[in-house]
C-alpha cells in the first residue's frame, strides 16, 4: 500500500480540465435561473442523486464524476446522501408510477433554494419507455426543472459542464445586488 | 440418462422454436417437471407468463442443455411451482400481477411488481382499471423480544437505484431483511409487444445499462435463432470482444466498489481509474462508452479498425500492468479482509437450489458458465478458466471477480489475435410466419435468458429477458441473516444485484 500511495504522491495528476460550457445549456440555465431565490450559497453545491426508473446507464456515468479525470469535487460539487442537505435533485430515468412518490417526497425533503437537473433521454419525456402503463413520463411531468443534460447516457464530460454551468449562474445571480 | 427434452415429453409447440425445443405439456407433466427441479436434476432457468399459459425453462447444467415447457391456462390459473420449488416465487408473483394467471397453491399470495401506483391491473392480460392509489403491503414479521426494524428505501444514500430493505435486527444483528422491489417496473414487456426489431432491441439494450451488451447479444441471438439467420464470424467476434470489455468494466467498478463500502477508498480510487481507461477505450473503438445498441440483430453496429486495434492492445497492456498491484493491495490489507472474510455467506446449498448464476454462484461452488457450458461463439473457440471459489463470503465474491478480470483479459488477446475479416452484419428476412427464440448469454453478473416471439410480419409479439438476479436477489436475504447491519452495505454490493434488470 505504501508503494502505491507513494507513487501517487510523485506522479502528475490524471485529472483534466473542465471542457468547455455548452452555450445552448447556458441558454437553458439563463432563463429557468432567473427565477430562482438569491439567497447565498457560497461556491458549492450540494447534489442529492435520485434514480426516479432508470436502467442504471446514467447512474454508473454519474458515479464515473468522482473519478481521478473528472474529480467533480474541485468544483465544489458533492454528492450527499441526504435530501436534507442538498441543494440540486439530480433525477435521473423516467418516472415509474412505483417511484413517484418517493420522487416527490425527496423534492419535498429538500430545502429551498434548490434547483432540479434531470438527467438522460429518459428524464426529458420518458425516452423509449415513454407510452408505457408504468411510466409517468419525464422529470418535469413531476417537478419543475430547471436545466436538462441529454444523453442515454450523457457522458460524465457532459454531465460536468451542466454541472459546472449551473454553480456558475447561481454565482452570478448571487453577486449581482 | 434421458435428455432433457425426452424427460419432459409432451406435444411439440406449434411454431419453430429454436435453437432449443419448447414442448406442451399438461398439468400431470407440469407436476412432475416441478418433481425434478425439487429433486435438483435441473435448475430453474425462467419463468413466465403468456396470453393464458405459463412457460418454465429448465437448464441440465451438466449437458449443456435448455428447454421450454409450456401449460395452457384455459381457466386463469396453473399448479403453483413455488410451493414446491422456493426459487419460482417471485416469478409467480410476478406472472400473476402482469397477467392474472393465479398460481393454485402458491404460499405467497402478495404482489410483487405491481405497488397499486398503475392505472391497471393485468396490463399484459385481461386489463382493468385500477384506481392507482396505492397499497399498502404486508412485510413479513419477526417478533421476539428486544426485535427492532429498520426499514431503508426506496431512495437509498448512495447513487444507486430504489429499492426497499426491511431489516429487522436484534441489536447489530440482523435477524431478518426483506426485499421489496418493483420501484424501477416500466412495463418493458408490454412496450416490446408489437414492436418492430429495432425498437425491440433498443428496449433489450436499456433492461440493465451496466449489461447493455450482454442484454443486446442475447435479444439478438434469440432473434436469430428464431429467423434461422447465421451472422458473419467477424460480428460473433466483435460481440465477445464488446461482452468482455463490458465484464471488465463492471468487475472494476465492483472490486472498488465492494473496498469502499467497507471504508478502503484507496482501492476505489484506483480501480475507477482503471474503469474509466476500458470505457474511454470502448468509447474510441465503438463510439460509445457502455457501447450501447452496437449490438444489433443481424450483427453489429460498428466496425473496429486498426487503430482500435492497437488501442485494445495498449489498453489490455495497461490494465494488466495496473492491476496486479491492486490485486497485492486487496490481498495484503488485514482490516479490509477483515471485512470481507466470513461476511455474507451463501452456502452451495442455496446457490444450487436457486441455479444462481455468475460471481455469487461460482463463489459459492457453483461452476457454471453459459460461455463454457452452453457454449455459443466466438466462446466454442477460445480458451479459458470459470474461476470457482468454495467460501460463499464476500471475499470469494470479490476473488471471483478477480480471476474473471484476469480470463477476460486473455480473452481479449485471443479475440483480437483471431479476428476474422468481412462482413459485420447481414440483413434478416421476414420470416412471413410465427417463429420463436430462445438464448442464454452470460453477462458480467451471470447468465441471461432471453425468449421472443416473432408474428408473422416480423414484429415481435412477445418477449421475455430474465435477469441473472431474479435467483440473486433472494439469496442476497438468506446471506445476509446473522451478520450486523453494518456489513449490509458490503454483502449487497458483492451481490450486485440489478434493479431495472429484475423489475421488467
Amino acid at each position: 500500500m505504501r508503494k502505491l500511495l507513494f507513487e501517487s504522491l510523485i506522479r502528475s495528476p490524471l485529472t483534466e480540465p473542465l471542457p468547455d460550457p455548452e452555450l445552448s445549456m447556458l441558454a437553458e440555465l439563463a432563463a429557468t435561473l432567473g427565477r430562482v431565490a438569491r439567497q447565498r450559497l457560497g461556491r458549492s453545491l450540494s447534489i442529492r442523486e435520485i434514480d426516479a426508473g432508470s436502467c442504471n446507464g446514467c447512474e454508473l456515468e454519474i458515479h464515473a464524476l468522482g473519478n481521478a479525470y473528472y474529480d467533480i469535487e474541485r468544483f465544489g460539487l458533492r454528492f450527499v446522501a441526504s435530501p436534507r442537505h442538498a441543494d440540486v435533485l439530480l433525477v435521473t430515468g423516467p418516472v415509474t408510477r412505483n417511484m413517484r412518490e418517493a420522487l416527490e417526497r425527496t423534492y419535498n425533503a429538500t430545502p429551498a433554494p434548490k434547483w432540479v437537473v434531470a438527467v438522460g433521454d429518459c428524464g426529458y419525456d420518458g425516452g423509449c419507455f415513454a407510452g408505457s402503463y408504468a411510466v409517468v413520463g419525464g422529470v418535469s411531468q413531476i417537478l419543475p426543472v430547471d436545466l436538462h443534460i441529454a444523453g442515454c447516457p450523457p457522458s460524465p464530460a457532459m454531465l460536468l459542464r451542466g454541472l459546472v454551468s449551473l454553480i456558475e449562474q447561481a454565482n452570478q445571480k448571487n453577486s449581482s445586488p | 440418462m434421458a435428455g432433457l427434452i425426452d424427460a419432459i415429453g409432451g406435444a411439440a409447440s406449434p411454431d419453430p422454436h429454436r435453437p432449443w425445443p419448447r414442448r406442451l405439456v399438461d398439468a400431470d407433466g407440469w407436476a412432475a417437471l416441478v418433481e425434478q427441479l425439487v429433486e435438483g436434476r435441473w435448475a430453474l432457468a425462467g419463468l413466465w407468463g403468456d396470453l393464458a399459459a405459463v412457460h418454465m425453462s429448465l437448464l441440465d447444467a451438466g449437458s449443456g442443455d435448455l428447454a421450454v415447457a409450456s401449460l395452457a391456462c384455459p381457466a386463469g390459473s396453473f399448479p403453483s411451482v413455488a410451493r414446491h420449488h422456493p426459487p419460482a416465487h417471485r416469478l409467480e408473483r410476478t406472472i400473476r400481477d402482469l397477467f392474472g394467471l393465479e398460481p393454485v397453491g402458491a404460499p405467497d399470495d402478495r404482489s410483487w411488481l405491481d405497488h397499486g401506483r398503475w392505472l391497471v391491473r393485468h396490463p399484459l392480460g385481461e386489463r382493468a382499471a385500477a384506481s392507482g392509489e396505492g397499497e399498502p403491503y404486508a412485510f413479513l414479521t419477526a417478533e421476539g423480544e428486544g426485535l427492532h426494524q429498520i426499514a431503508v428505501g426506496p431512495v437509498h444514500a448512495g447513487i444507486i437505484e430504489p429499492g426497499h430493505f426491511r431489516f429487522t435486527a436484534n441489536g447489530e444483528t440482523i435477524v431478518r431483511l426483506e426485499e421489496r422491489l418493483g420501484y424501477t417496473h416500466k412495463g418493458v414487456e408490454s412496450l416490446l409487444a408489437g414492436a418492430a426489431p429495432d425498437r425491440a432491441a433498443r428496449l433489450a439494450a436499456r433492461r440493465s445499462g451496466d449489461s447493455t451488451v450482454a442484454y443486446s447479444i442475447g435479444f439478438a441471438r434469440a432473434f436469430e435463432a428464431a429467423l434461422g439467420a447465421e451472422v458473419p464470424a467477424r460480428a460473433h467476434w466483435l460481440r465477445g470482444l464488446m461482452a468482455e470489455l463490458e465484464r471488465i468494466a463492471n468487475h472494476l467498478g465492483d472490486i472498488g466498489a465492494i473496498c469502499n463500502d467497507a471504508s478502503f477508498a484507496l482501492m476505489h480510487a484506483h480501480t475507477a481509474v482503471l474503469r474509466e481507461w476500458v470505457l474511454r477505450q470502448s468509447q474510441s473503438c465503438f463510439g460509445h462508452r457502455l457501447m450501447m445498441d452496437k449490438v444489433v440483430p443481424g450483427g453489429i453496429a460498428a466496425d473496429l479498425d486498426p487503430a482500435g486495434v492497437d488501442g485494445l492492445r495498449s489498453l489490455v497492456g495497461r490494465v494488466r500492468a495496473a492491476f496486479p498491484h491492486l490485486v497485492e493491495l486487496y490481498d495484503e490489507t488485514a482490516s479490509l479482509q477483515d471485512r470481507t472474510v466470513g461476511t455474507g455467506t451463501l452456502s452451495h446449498a442455496l446457490a444450487r437450489q436457486y441455479g444462481c448464476g455468475g460471481y455469487v454462484g461460482r463463489a459459492s461452488a457453483r461452476s457454471f458458465d453459459t460461455r463454457r457450458d452452453l457454449a455459443y461463439p466466438p466462446y466454442d473457440k477460445l480458451r479459458f478458466d470459470v474461476p470457482v471459489f468454495q467460501e460463499g463470503d464476500v471475499n470469494a465474491r470479490v476473488w471471483v471477480r478477480i480471476r474473471e478480470v484476469e480470463q477476460s483479459l486473455g480473452l481479449i488477446d485471443q479475440l483480437l489475435d483471431s479476428m476474422p475479416p468481412g462482413e459485420v452484419a447481414v440483413a434478416l428476412p421476414v420470416a412471413g410466419d410465427r417463429r420463436e427464440g430462445l438464448a442464454m448469454v452470460e453477462g458480467f453478473r451471470g447468465d441471461i435468458l432471453c425468449w421472443l416471439r416473432l408474428g408473422p410480419t416480423g414484429l415481435v409479439e412477445r418477449c421475455h429477458l430474465r435477469d441473472p438476479s431474479w435467483f440473486h436477489w433472494p439469496l442476497l436475504e438468506a446471506a445476509i441473516e446473522g451478520n450486523i447491519v453494518a456489513d449490509f452495505p458490503l454483502c449487497n454490493k458483492s451481490f450486485n444485484c440489478s434493479y431495472s434488470g429484475h423489475d421488467l
